[in-house]
């Protein structure tokens, strides 16, 4: 690439015509990133209708693929602020099961029944704060910290059912993970989990995109130092990042409780947070922190979801589904690198 | 004269259809140090590259050396031609051993294994023809930066390079490491190398330099001979104008007797800073000089936060102020513009809107949180028409901008919450002349609307064409001050004095 210099060396008559045209390459540029991989999405869905000879699009089956998705799309928008800030929380999958293992337990409690959400949603929150603090406060890696709460929180999850499957058939609020919203009566209709997702997305773009801590985010995973000389309480970041990844697993806990009617803090959640990872990646967020948005975490949600429910429906066996799945998540880093070649950093 | 070692004849290079270097002819001939000068983005670095096989040139264009045609390609071809380059950053491997770093890449092995010992032996005559004071198997991360270059040009005889370029090779010296890189460049060129010494600083190419090539929007503007190297000439060739006023300071010295803004009282820091007192009183430009590793850039880390001290208070017109983070600092209005703006000051990836706006986006904010974005835009636009920034828009991300204009970006971020004390670290390091005349004017329009400035800046001519007073440091103390007299300017004998600790040899 020439520096700009060489663009302002240009006869005047032809600068405009420079600078214009180095904006209009930063905008395809910017666009390529920002559709990122849809294009992929969509050939996948084209390409596994056809070898389905139909089946793939359908409402009742494009209304399972959105419901699978929408577990995984919650734990990577709050993957996605973690890894904005150059992060990464591996302990989503073990805090899902232990919110959701918390949850069930107060659903069984008379009385007490209807808190049972909130109460999944604060032991996530809380388990994020911890993460947060201590790799905020303690500057300890987060790779570490997350690792070990991998791992704790495991433990604890299995601690709170006594290591037994908890079931409640008569859980409150049950029709967030098996009902549907209907759009217009007989015809259309959205499963409850994929309007929750839906709504996370957004709450999500707009921290990112349009408040101050938004900001804020990208500054810290673009450059920590600088972001610490601007005067930004990088501690406070690290640890609203951590805490939204721990909410936003909390309500993946509930999600999932809601649609089961059980729990088990063994079985649940395990290695949720590779995909969660993974659909990041997808999605285009830089692995270094700084760039990256959440549409993008969408659609890597949505292209795991596609990829498990095509592979099945045009019945590739569950073995091959894993190879095929490895493949796309070292793809997708091959990927990272790529892009990361036409950025600005110099 | 003897013959040339390298000729270059009608070299362009385009790069997308934007002629970074057009038609360029440079001549250089064995035992000559050729200074090689432009501002940012003049074409130096393409036609470095060039040169070491990095790009390959337009068609049409001819490389000799020692009168034969040569193609350099890929990264080895220019090692292959003769020609080794020492960049800016030293590409150098810390965890190596010093004969490690001279063989990397050509190791020499005894049936498949490493032979450290014929390395170190390899490489002892030349670190010594080069007056080195280290071993060859010292490791790299223990040498300083003037070892490191040492390291660099060992290697480059070691492949036995006629031709060696040096792009800035000062830049992370101490001045004494400078000098002793000067006498080893002197010797070299005795020895009979041709070197191409890249830089920006005057009093370098003064110092060394037999002949001087300017180069100016990609193209070769002009060859002085030593007789004829002026400073006014040269930067006369780079700029392509007259810069009679290039210092600007229209501001009244004298406002200085005016009310003290800054006051910080025995700052130490338990170790590079040890008791340091200094005032910045309001619409004055105060320099703060000294070697490098006297303790400056410490000195206002402490000032602002970024670094805890052990002793010290500070006063801020007259009231006493703790701050503890670089933010309590802005908030209480002393802006710090850092000396290492891609690690410390901006963030590349993001848009210079952004980078402009990011002090100021809590004080925006609409309900305390959403981002204001038409004030945003508002602020960056005044930026960009004020400081005169030249990016195609707002939007553009701040690492794709030239030094220069990188460098008022970051300025405009502390301008925005308008600073009582603005506290400048080399403000003009790895600026274009263009842009330092700029950035000189907006610090002098500063001073006359009343704001305090404390410039730290290695650059002596720089810190007596801007300051009213200087203020010097020597290992972490405030060695003394240095005023202007009635009639006279700012003595740089009186600085170097006090920043050596030769003050009362002379007196």
């Amino acid at each position: 690439m020439p520096d700009n210099g060489a663009v302002e060396a240009k006869p005047a008559s032809t600068t405009t015509n420079g600078a214009a045209a180095e904006t209009r390459r930063q905008r395809m540029r910017m666009l390529i990133s920002a559709l990122g991989m849809l294009p992929v999405l969509l050939i996948l869905c084209i390409g596994f209708n056809v070898l389905s000879e139909g089946r793939f699009f359908t409402g009742q089956n494009l209304g399972i693929v959105l419901q699978q998705a929408a577990v995984n799309t919650v734990l990577a928008a709050g993957m996605t602020f973690v890894i904005l800030t150059g992060g990464i929380d591996l302990s989503v999958g073990s805090i899902l099961a232990a919110s959701a293992m918390a949850g069930l337990t107060l659903s069984k409690v008379p009385e007490l029944g209807m808190l049972w959400l909130p109460a999944a949603l604060l032991t996530g929150l809380v388990f994020g704060i911890v993460n947060g603090a201590l790799i905020a406060l303690l500057r300890l890696p987060p790779f570490i910290v997350t690792l070990g709460s991998l791992t704790a929180v495991r433990g604890l999850a299995r601690l709170l059912g006594a290591d037994t499957t908890v079931f409640n058939p008569s859980i409150p609020y049950a029709f967030i993970g098996n009902g549907s919203l209907t759009l217009i009566p007989g015809v259309a209709s959205i499963p409850w989990l994929s309007v929750i997702a839906l709504l996370v997305i957004l709450v999500s773009w707009l921290v990112l995109r349009r408040t101050v801590l938004g900001v804020h985010i990208y500054a810290v995973g673009g450059n920590e130092s600088a972001a610490r000389l601007a005067g930004i309480k990088v501690w406070a970041v690290l640890i609203f990042v951590y805490g939204i990844s721990g909410l936003f697993a909390g309500l993946g806990g509930a999600m999932q409780a809601a649609r089961l009617y059980a729990a088990n803090g063994l079985q649940l959640g395990q290695s949720y947070e590779l995909d969660a990872i993974t659909a990041v990646i997808l999605g285009g967020t830089s692995f270094v922190g700084g760039i990256g948005s959440i549409w993008g975490t969408l659609v890597g949600a949505l292209i795991i979801a596609v990829l498990s429910n095509g592979l099945i429906l045009i019945g590739v066996s569950d073995i091959w589904q894993y190879v095929i799945k490895g493949l796309v998540i070292i793809g997708a880093v091959a990927l990272d690198r790529y892009r990361l070649q036409g950025s600005a950093r110099t | 004269m003897n013959d040339p070692i390298l000729e270059m004849r009608g070299v362009s290079k385009t790069f997308f259809g934007i002629k970074a270097l057009r038609a360029v002819d440079l001549t250089v001939y064995p035992g000559e140090i050729h200074a090689l000068m432009g501002e940012n983005g003049a074409g130096k670095s393409t036609l470095m590259k060039i040169l070491s096989g990095a790009y390959r040139p337009d068609p049409g264009g001819e490389i000799r050396i020692e009168g034969r045609t040569v193609r350099i390609e890929g990264p080895l071809g220019g090692r292959a031609a003769g020609i080794s380059i020492i960049y800016q950053e030293l590409s150098l491997a810390p965890n190596l051993s010093v004969a490690e770093n001279i063989y990397l890449g050509r190791e020499i092995s005894r049936s498949g294994l490493l032979a450290r010992g014929a390395m170190r032996e390899g490489v002892g005559p030349i670190l010594k023809r080069l007056g080195a004071d280290f071993l060859p198997s010292t490791l790299v991360a223990h040498l300083s930066m003037g070892q490191r270059q040492l390291v660099e040009i060992a290697r480059a005889l070691h492949v036995r390079s006629k031709i060696l370029i040096m792009d800035e090779p000062t830049t992370s010296l101490s001045a004494a490491e400078s000098e002793r890189l000067f006498a080893l460049i002197r010797q070299l060129r005795a020895e009979g190398l041709a070197i191409i010494y890249i830089s920006h600083r005057m009093d370098e190419v003064y110092a060394l330099g037999d002949r001087v090539t300017v180069l100016r929007d990609g193209r070769l503007v002009g060859s002085l001979d030593k007789p004829e190297i002026r400073a006014d000439t040269i930067v006369r060739l780079m700029v392509g104008r007259d810069v009679s006023s290039f210092y600007k300071k229209d501001h009244d010295p004298e406002a200085g007797r005016g009310h003290p803004v800054l006051a910080a009282i025995d700052m130490a820091d338990g170790g590079r800073v040890k008791g340091c007192s200094l005032i910045v009183h309001a619409g004055e430009v105060v320099g703060l000089a000294g070697l490098i590793g006297a303790g400056r850039t410490e000195l206002a880390h402490l000032i602002i936060g970024a670094s805890p001290k052990t002793s010290g208070r500070l006063e801020l017109e007259g009231r006493p102020v703790e701050i503890r983070t670089p933010g309590e600092a802005l908030e209480a209005g002393i802006a710090y513009l850092t000396e290492d703006r891609k690690a410390l000051g901006l963030f590349l990836d993001m848009s210079c809107l952004d980078n402009i706006n990011l002090a100021v986006l809590g004080r925006d904010a609409k309900l305390g949180w959403f981002l204001d974005r038409d004030k945003a835009r508002e602020r960056a636009d005044r930026a960009f028409a004020g400081l005169s920034i030249r990016a195609a828009n707002a939007g553009v991300s701040a690492g794709g901008l030239s030094g220069g204009n990188q460098q008022k970006v970051l300025l405009s971020r502390l301008l925005a919450i308008a600073p009582k004390v603005l506290i400048l670290d080399e403000p003009t390091r790895g600026v274009d002349v263009g842009a330092k005349s700029e950035i000189y004017s907006i610090i002098d329009n500063l001073a006359k609307a009343g704001t305090a400035i404390l410039v730290i800046s290695s650059d002596l001519p720089e810190i007596i064409g801007i300051c009213d007073r200087v203020v010097v440091m020597r290992s972490g103390h405030i060695a003394g001050e240095v005023r202007r007299g009635p009639h006279s300017p700012l003595a740089q004998e009186d600085i170097m004095g006090l920043a050596t600790g030769m003050e009362h040899l002379d007196a």
